[in-house]
């Protein structure tokens, strides 16, 4: 069963049989090793794994940008996300999170940025799986002791006017940064609108994408 | 390591490979409640157990996976004889090509 | 409040560079088991209050370059916490 999953992903089922000459590392082998046993023992099974793969793969920062969206054009349903994330997505056809989502809110005073200091936390029910630069030491390093010079980094100059918010996700709350709406987008729907709240928009690390002129 | 001297930030992603997908979802899968065979505190005891040098030679799912199998060892799930044999047969079966 | 300025041995969930250092209770989270004992494979019960505590990062670190209100915010468990000015601090 794991072989045929092995050969799922890709493109050219043949071409990927692993030959002896491509190298299977060690914890690639315990990878393997660790789930046979699992499944062997009855503690789960290969099509658990395949699917919660599938599902994973299907989450993306698209499902984080409908909640942004909404909020954007109805200021209710924004109130509603800031006190309780998790019914919020729920309201717009989102699953609820297995962890308590807190949506902290950007404001012409004020930018939010997430990271986890301990490992990498992640609203990944909502943005899928983390890039690894928010898995790196330097971005867990930094961010929280200067996050203005690791904004710089991305590109995102803050004018000494705006506070930084920092927040250190090391627990049961899961964050998302709702940025603040781009102007020019006054009479958007709210799909055109979702494509502007991109990952790093809700991680904190930019602003919303500037929207092409009408 | 919150505040601790850092290098510049590389905006560095990529795509996730199936045997890191695996690991992702093995986590996933025993720490579910119904399950409860892991936690993400057992997760970070044992990558914060490897040191400083080895976590930096290793990449971010091999740490997990060492992590969930010392977490399955502890737990008496799984023994380090029989997961010592089968990660031998794994290579093995891998050098035959029969993996 | 403030952060307890301790150091047991063991795995904890308290980052250190906040340790000994006073915030404010942004706001209760709930009660969550015990990580401490989670990381050991023990039921963490009775949960414990959790509190999301905000910091300014003038007091965190001691040369931060940022703007004076600049915050970082945490969660911290009750058992890590005690009244500002402390023996411990």
């Amino acid at each position: 069963m794991s072989e045929h999953h092995d050969h799922h992903d890709h493109d050219h089922p043949h071409a990927t049989l692993p030959d002896a000459t491509e190298r299977l590392t060690y914890y690639q082998a315990m990878e393997v090793a660790v789930r046979e046993l699992l499944v062997e023992k009855g503690i789960l099974t290969a099509d658990e794994v395949r699917r919660q793969i599938e599902d994973m793969d299907g989450r993306n920062a698209g499902l984080g940008a409908k909640m942004v969206a909404r909020a954007w054009v109805d200021s209710q349903y924004k109130q509603r996300m800031l006190t309780d994330g998790n019914s919020a997505a729920e309201e717009v056809g989102l699953d609820h999170g297995a962890y308590t989502l807190v949506v902290v809110e950007n404001t012409p005073a004020a930018h939010n940025v997430i990271v986890c200091t301990l490992c990498s936390c992640y609203p990944r029910w909502l943005l899928g799986l983390p890039p690894d630069w928010y898995k790196s030491r330097n971005y867990r390093s930094r961010v929280v002791r200067e996050p203005r010079a690791v904004l710089r980094e991305f590109g995102l100059e803050l004018p000494d006017s705006v506070t930084v918010r920092v927040h250190d996700s090391t627990a049961d709350m899961r964050y998302l940064v709702l940025p603040l709406r781009p102007a020019g987008t006054e009479s958007w729907s709210e799909d055109r609108l979702a494509a502007l709240a991109t990952r790093d928009s809700m991680i904190g690390v930019a602003l919303a994408a500037t929207p092409e002129p009408d | 390591m919150g505040g601790q001297p850092a290098g510049p930030v590389q905006p560095t992603e990529h795509a996730y490979a199936l045997w890191e997908k695996r690991v992702d979802a093995l986590l996933v899968l025993l720490s579910r409640k119904d399950r409860r065979l892991m936690t993400v505190d057992e997760l970070r005891r044992n990558i914060e157990s490897l040191g400083p040098e080895a976590y930096d030679k290793m990449t971010y799912y091999e740490r997990w996976i060492h992590s969930i199998s010392q977490t399955l060892i502890q737990r008496g799930v799984l023994s380090i004889d029989e997961l010592g044999r089968r990660m031998a047969d794994v290579e093995a079966r891998h050098e035959k090509g029969e993996l | 409040m403030q952060v307890r300025r301790a150091y047991p041995p063991g795995h904890l969930r308290t980052p250190w560079y906040v340790r000994g250092h006073a915030g404010v209770i942004e706001r209760l989270c709930g009660a969550y088991p015990n990580p401490e004992e989670l990381a050991y494979a023990r039921s963490g019960l009775p949960a414990q209050p959790l509190y999301r505590v905000r910091f300014l990062q003038r007091d965190v670190w001691g040369e931060y370059s940022g703007r004076p209100d600049d915050t970082v915010d945490i969660e911290i468990y009750q058992h890590w916490l005690e009244p500002a000015g402390g023996s411990t601090a």
